[in-house]
């Protein structure tokens, strides 16, 4: 009875007590709570957590990382809790593999927000001496997000021994800030956090002086409120280089679905209504590039936009071939009926789309190095953004480069400039046409394999973009490429500097109203062409 | 040659004019079969959710007609596509009505369609059963809301941030139309009420199928550094959620650090989604697919056997059709008739099971009981109830939160008969009765 008594006392004192005296006591029954992880409500399973960590013991941090990642299963056939990562299955205690057999029916264990908050909070402190920098940098993150006056000496502990710059500063940012929160620290040692948070917390600095400002002693106000205020000032002037490249890389996007438009509507004059459907048929091939590639060749799935692009360069290009081949040549010179035409074929190939792959959106699953972001000083740099203005601009030049560097280019011009005088010369002619418009459409095809990245597949893809792509057309300049190119950014990095102060829907308009207003002074837009060539 | 060209162009005009005519299903010229009228988008940007609610509807119709059909007779859909045009949606009410006779008719989703077939329904006297989430605000005689309206999704999702997640700052984020617009002004009045200050909410709108979220993820991104615990109550609607959820996750907010709970993505929107950025983020809906019980197993194994296909998902207005048509079913039973009036008078207070293991009844306000579900977005695209309510929620026609609706009550049964029943002046007509 006694010992049944001490023994509970002892149970409850080594949760209660700092992680690194629990860490002597041995109370808590690892792999049975390993095994009960399986069954548990969410309730008992944030019970096992608490229990789990307070052994701080190493070797159930596996097993935590597991359950908050969503990698921990159980097998309902035998009942074990076993981790699995890609086709690899784990004993979450030992990480020995383990053979499951064929009746194996393994279901996740779910975990929801409140959970994985507790997991990570209790992570922080079981990894802060982990060996891998990386890990001790989110450690270290972690207590920076809950701090607690009881982590004080670890995180001590923990900075005498970092050897990494980066890490040590996170660190001393996580002691500044408990000390900061902390209620028996004294003011002189809160006055020397404050510059700590700000050199060690990176762009999250403002949250935690602002969260601590309410609590603040009056003493340590003025210091924060001055540390705050240098930290907003720099943020306003990195507030609006983030807004220029938020612009610029709407206007890449734009440049992206406008440029193939720039050569059939600005070269050719063709007033091509389904070029929109080209960038979403680009779009459905890379869908089914990654399709295929997912099925037989798993190991290729994050080069699978790279094969796309010339695979969607030639089916948008042929299909353009085909339209120009079976509509655009019998109407050439009646933009009416090509505007009809293309309107109508535009809704054809949309329906086409919807009865083969139904209406739903269709998904291509982002390579990872297009996800995420990256901080260059205090801009935030998405990599899917990132990657698709370097895109438009090698597909821009590219183009260039054809136009004016290669036979098919230079004859391109001279039909386009004087079609008879071309034929005259010798130039087949409605094979150029034919070549033309299929270049801009394969275009609008690769343009369709950055947009998944994105957009939505869906069979409506392209009508988002074919009023933009016309205005951005029109706006730069009937056939001018740089004229587009001009054109997009100037747009894109517009409307991002309306955003903020009109709203999304507002701005819109009002960019729509300034396009008109600036047709009206100037009807060729910005970069007009001069010469014969325009007035036929 | 000019002559040739003028009629390729004339035929290729005619072929893009008869794409957006109205494709109108052929009716078989039977007698004794009651016919039931399906109203919804099967091309155009709706398609892509309520062509599901179509395939629901035959579904249902071929079950019950399995069963024997209603009143000894056979059912017999009448399937028209509005195409996402929404006077072509009153046109084709009207058609449905009169010219192919139909009893009743399920369908529209947004909220518009059905404000332009409203007319239609009262004018002829017909009955529409209405199965998606609405911003409430209206009861009319002949529609049936078998969706939830605010109080049975928004307000309890708002609670649930506020109560268990400790959210102290909002941002109530919409697609510029008249659901959000509505849904955020109720919330807004609700959160005033509740004691956040007006700079703690913040307030957004987009428009339909907005792709480029940069500024207003770093918007809301910069509105979460302040210190208090931040979420996002999201109306976006269709298409414009998945660059939304992408952006969000390129910027690196973590559902754990500002939880988006959204009212219009269940299971078929995030079937086009790569689900891994979004897990533990947030949804309120009635039904999930994911709810274990025998109902709603037996259900989707029907469905996907009716679909052919074992990948095919279920979702909330699925769920709100099949309450919807089942409850009519009862209804006409009960009244021995399928006419409007008798199954208007025998439908309030008749009861049937939901999917979800509750039972849905039909109110005098025409909206119905429902469970409330919070659900966290896993990453097989299927949602974890982490929060339901413990009863039955009763639909409310007129929220009570907005001071131009909170004395107004809608009840269609006698004595008051009325949509809008203000309760202060005891009179028919609404707020307007009385100033």
């Amino acid at each position: 009875m006694l010992t049944q008594l001490l023994r509970l006392a002892l149970l409850t004192l080594s949760l209660l007590l700092p992680t690194q005296i629990a860490r002597a006591q041995d109370a808590v029954d690892i792999p049975a709570q390993i095994a009960a992880m399986g069954e548990a409500s969410l309730k008992e399973l944030t019970q096992i957590v608490v229990e789990l960590s307070s052994t701080g013991d190493n070797s159930v941090v596996p097993v935590l990382t597991a359950l908050a990642d969503g990698n921990l299963y159980l097998d309902e056939t035998s009942g074990r809790v076993i981790i699995q990562t890609g086709s690899a299955i784990t004993d979450p205690l030992t990480g020995e593999a383990v053979d499951l057999g064929a009746e194996a029916d393994l279901s996740r264990i779910r975990v929801n927000n409140g959970l994985r908050r507790d997991i990570s909070a209790a992570l922080s402190g079981m990894t802060l001496m982990s060996d891998n920098p990386s890990t001790r940098l989110s450690a270290a993150q972690g207590f920076l997000a809950k701090p607690d006056a009881a982590n004080l000496p670890l995180l001590d502990e923990a900075i005498a021994a970092e050897t990494d710059a980066n890490v040590r500063s996170a660190m001393q940012a996580a002691r500044a800030v408990t000390i900061l929160t902390s209620e028996d620290a004294s003011i002189e040692d809160k006055n020397a956090a404050v510059p700590q948070v700000v050199a060690g917390a990176g762009r999250n600095a403002i949250t935690i002086l602002t969260g601590a400002l309410s609590n603040a002693p009056d003493e340590v106000k003025p210091t924060i409120e001055a540390a705050i205020a240098g930290l907003e000032q720099g943020r306003a002037v990195w507030g609006a280089l983030q807004n220029v490249w938020f612009g610029v890389s709407l206007g890449s996007v734009l440049l992206l679905a406008a440029i193939g438009l720039a050569i059939t509507f600005g070269v050719m004059g063709v007033i091509n209504m389904a070029h929109g459907e080209m960038v979403m048929l680009g779009a459905y091939t890379t869908f089914l590039v990654q399709l295929v590639i997912r099925q037989n060749f798993p190991g290729l799935l994050d080069y699978s936009l790279l094969i796309a692009l010339p695979v969607a360069f030639l089916v948008t290009g042929a299909i353009g071939v085909g339209i120009e081949r079976g509509i655009i040549r019998w109407l050439y010179g009646r933009p009416l009926e090509t505007l009809l035409a293309t309107w109508g074929l535009s809704l054809i190939l949309q329906q086409t789309v919807r009865s083969i792959f139904g209406p739903t959106n269709q998904m291509v699953i982002a390579p990872t190095w297009m996800s995420g972001s990256t901080e260059f000083f205090g801009l935030a740099i998405t990599y899917n953004r990132f990657w698709i203005v370097i895109f438009a601009l090698i597909v821009f030049f590219a183009l260039l480069l054809v136009l004016n560097r290669t036979p098919l280019g230079l004859q391109m011009r001279a039909v386009t400039q004087n079609r008879r005088m071309a034929s005259a010369m010798g130039i087949r002619t409605p094979f150029v046409d034919a070549m033309t418009f299929g270049l801009g459409s394969g275009i609008a095809g690769l343009a369709g394999v950055a947009l998944t990245q994105i957009d939505n597949i869906s069979p409506n893809l392209g009508q988002n973009y074919i009023i933009d792509s016309f205005m951005v057309v029109v706006f730069g300049g009937v056939g001018n490429l740089w004229g587009t190119f001009v054109g997009a950014l100037t747009l894109g990095v517009a409307n991002k500097f309306l955003e903020p102060y009109a709203g999304a829907v507002l701005g819109k308009i009002l960019i729509l109203v300034l396009i008109i207003l600036f047709i009206q002074r100037r009807p060729r837009g910005l970069f007009a062409l001069k010469g014969r060539a325009i007035e036929q | 040659m000019n002559f040739t060209r003028a009629k390729s162009a004339l035929l290729a005009a005619a072929l893009a004019g008869s794409i957006s005519l109205p494709m109108v299903v052929p009716t078989m010229a039977q007698e004794d079969t009651i016919k039931v009228g399906i109203l919804h988008s099967l091309s155009g940007t709706m398609a892509i959710s309520e062509t599901t609610l179509k395939d629901t509807m035959l579904f249902l119709i071929e079950q019950q007609n399995a069963k024997g059909g209603v009143l000894g007779k056979k059912l017999e859909p009448v399937v028209v596509d509005i195409a996402s045009d929404w006077p072509l949606a009153a046109e084709l009410a009207r058609q449905l009505i009169e010219v192919d006779g139909v009893d009743a008719v399920f369908g529209c989703w947004t909220s518009v369609c059905r404000k332009s077939v409203l007319p239609v329904f009262e004018e002829l006297n017909s009955l529409l059963f209405y199965p998606v989430q609405y911003e409430g605000e209206e009861s009319q005689r002949n529609v049936f809301y078998t969706g939830a309206s605010p109080n049975q999704q928004a307000i309890p999702a708002v609670d649930y941030l506020a109560d268990e997640e400790g959210v102290e700052r909002w941002v109530l984020a919409g697609t510029d139309y008249v659901y959000p617009q509505t849904t955020n002004k109720i919330l807004e009045q609700y959160l005033l009420d509740k004691g956040v200050a007006k700079e703690d909410i913040m307030i957004n709108y987009t428009p339909f199928g907005h792709s480029d979220w940069q500024t207003i993820v770093s918007d809301i991104k910069a509105f979460g550094s302040e210190g208090k615990k931040t979420a996002v109550v999201s109306t976006i609607n269709g298409d414009a959620n998945v660059p939304f959820y992408r952006e969000l996750g390129n910027q690196g907010i973590k559902a754990e650090d500002i939880p988006v709970v959204a009212f219009s993505v269940g299971e078929e929107e995030l079937s086009g989604f790569d689900t891994t950025p979004l897990v533990g983020h947030l949804a309120a809906w009635n039904y999930f697919m994911s709810v274990d019980t025998p109902e709603n197993e037996a259900f989707i194994a029907d469905w996907q056997k009716f679909i052919g296909s074992d990948t095919r998902v279920t979702n909330d207005p699925m769920e709100a059709h099949v309450i919807g048509f089942n409850l009519w079913v009862k209804a006409v039973e009960a009244a021995g008739s399928t006419e409007a009036d008798a199954v208007i008078d025998s439908i309030v207070g008749l009861e049937t099971p939901n999917l979800t293991g509750g039972v849905a009844k039909m109110l005098p306000n025409h909206h119905i009981t429902k469970p409330v579900l919070i659900g966290e977005i896993q990453d097989d695209g299927q949602f974890f109830v982490v929060w339901e309510t413990e009863d039955l929620v009763p639909g409310d026609a007129w929220s009570d939160f907005l001071p131009e609706s909170k004395m107004l009550e809608a009840d269609w049964t006698a004595p008051v008969n009325c949509g809008n029943y203000n309760t202060e002046t005891k009179s028919c007509g609404g707020a307007v009765a009385a100033q």
